[in-house]
């Protein structure tokens, strides 16, 4: 096992665990949850301040009928939806998006392919797979970019990103990403706004790519 | 614990008196409607019934487990797709959980409620509204006071102990 050094920050797993996080956000939160021990413990952490919270909550009257009805439930049968397991590199989280099957990637020039998993007023989030050595155009964002390494790394200005690393990057970076050597590097990425980018081929592409 | 030992029903509506009103109030208070709040209570409990196989006292108190139902079934109710979830641990069927752990995360709980009873009230109040879901990941990060910090030293031992255990559960 790795070891991750980039973690999710206090504040967004908080969000997540009370379920203010943009979809595309709770996506790569979910996904780096299920590679990351750590920030498995530190979510546990806030289900119980959640739970003290809950536990706070002045109790409610409940109609007469409530109890004796679910009770009455109990016996029913019921679907336990098996939720989706992790395939290769891509934990159960990501499988669910891609509905079980290998991501199609889709080029998107100089080697670099993308798979859109979700687009939708919330925000994007896809994956990207980068050839080793090779780098994603100088792009900065609109919004929050967070970016989680699924296999590979890569390196920007603000440091090096191994498997399981999370990249949270403000509107205020522009940054030029570069895969690092070995295997290509493959990252969920999900932004709450379009990426913009500060060449012009790919900015004429950007609606055709939706990247 | 008798409701995930022995599908206890007595010990199910005792765990029902306790939290299905307690529920309702959190519920009300995300500004659901009484009626659509029943139904959220009900299909909770029904689901704290329906997966007591899976929890696990000595890694999660009953009502931090029942609050992440209960915020899962709220957000899907509202959206189309349901929300993303990590992985389950799988565990390994018919082991004891450990009592010293349950009684160590137990203390360290009741140690994290006090701490959050003895804030002053704003920030209690802050509390409140981020795990009630009233405040957006940045109003988390920007509203000074929000003691994110004494959450996790609070339950440091818990965390140390919750890392060890997962790392010999890889």
């Amino acid at each position: 096992m790795t070891t991750i050094s980039h973690h999710i920050p206090d504040s967004m797993l908080a969000a997540y665990a009370a379920g203010t996080l943009p979809a595309p956000f709770a996506l790569v939160i979910a996904t780096h949850v299920s590679m990351c021990s750590d920030c498995r413990a530190s979510l546990e952490a806030h289900h119980v301040a959640g739970g003290v919270v809950l536990e706070d909550c002045a109790p409610a009257s409940l109609s007469s009928d409530l109890k004796a009805n679910v009770l009455d439930m109990l016996d029913q049968p019921f679907d336990d939806v098996p939720r989706p397991k992790r395939s290769g590199i891509y934990p159960g989280p990501v499988m669910e998006q891609l509905k079980g099957k290998p991501p199609r990637w889709k080029p998107l020039g100089g080697g670099v392919k993308q798979t859109i998993l979700s687009s939708s007023d919330e925000g994007s989030a896809r994956l990207l797979f980068i050839p080793a050595g090779q780098a994603v155009p100088d792009h900065g964002h609109n919004g929050l970019e967070l970016t989680l390494v699924l296999q590979g790394s890569f390196s920007d200005d603000t440091g090096y990103f191994g498997t399981g690393d999370l990249e949270v990057a403000d509107e205020d970076l522009e940054h030029i990403p570069i895969a690092g050597a070995g295997l290509p590097c493959i990252c969920l990425a999900a932004t709450d706004a379009p990426l913009r980018f500060n060449s012009l081929v790919p900015r004429l592409l950007q609606p055709i790519f939706r990247i | 614990m008798a409701v995930r030992d022995h599908r206890d029903r007595a010990a199910f509506a005792e765990l029902f008196d306790y939290f299905a009103p307690r529920l309702k109030g959190f519920i009300l208070r995300t500004g659901t409607g009484a009626a659509q709040a029943e139904e959220i209570v009900q299909e909770v409990m029904l689901t704290v019934w329906r997966k007591a196989d899976q929890f696990d006292p000595s890694r999660a108190q009953v009502s931090a487990w029942i609050y992440q139902i209960a915020r899962n079934r709220q957000i899907d109710m509202f959206r189309k797709e349901s929300r993303p979830l990590p992985e389950e641990l799988n565990q390994e069927p018919d082991t004891e959980p450990d009592a010293s752990q349950v009684l160590g995360l137990e203390q360290e709980a009741a140690r994290l409620k006090e701490a959050l009873n003895n804030l002053k009230p704003e920030q209690r109040e802050m509390i409140h509204q981020a795990y009630l879901g009233e405040l957006t990941h940045k109003e988390i990060s920007t509203r000074t006071g929000l003691p994110l910090g004494t959450i996790k030293s609070r339950i440091r031992l818990g965390l140390e102990r919750l890392r060890h255990d997962l790392k010999d559960m890889r």
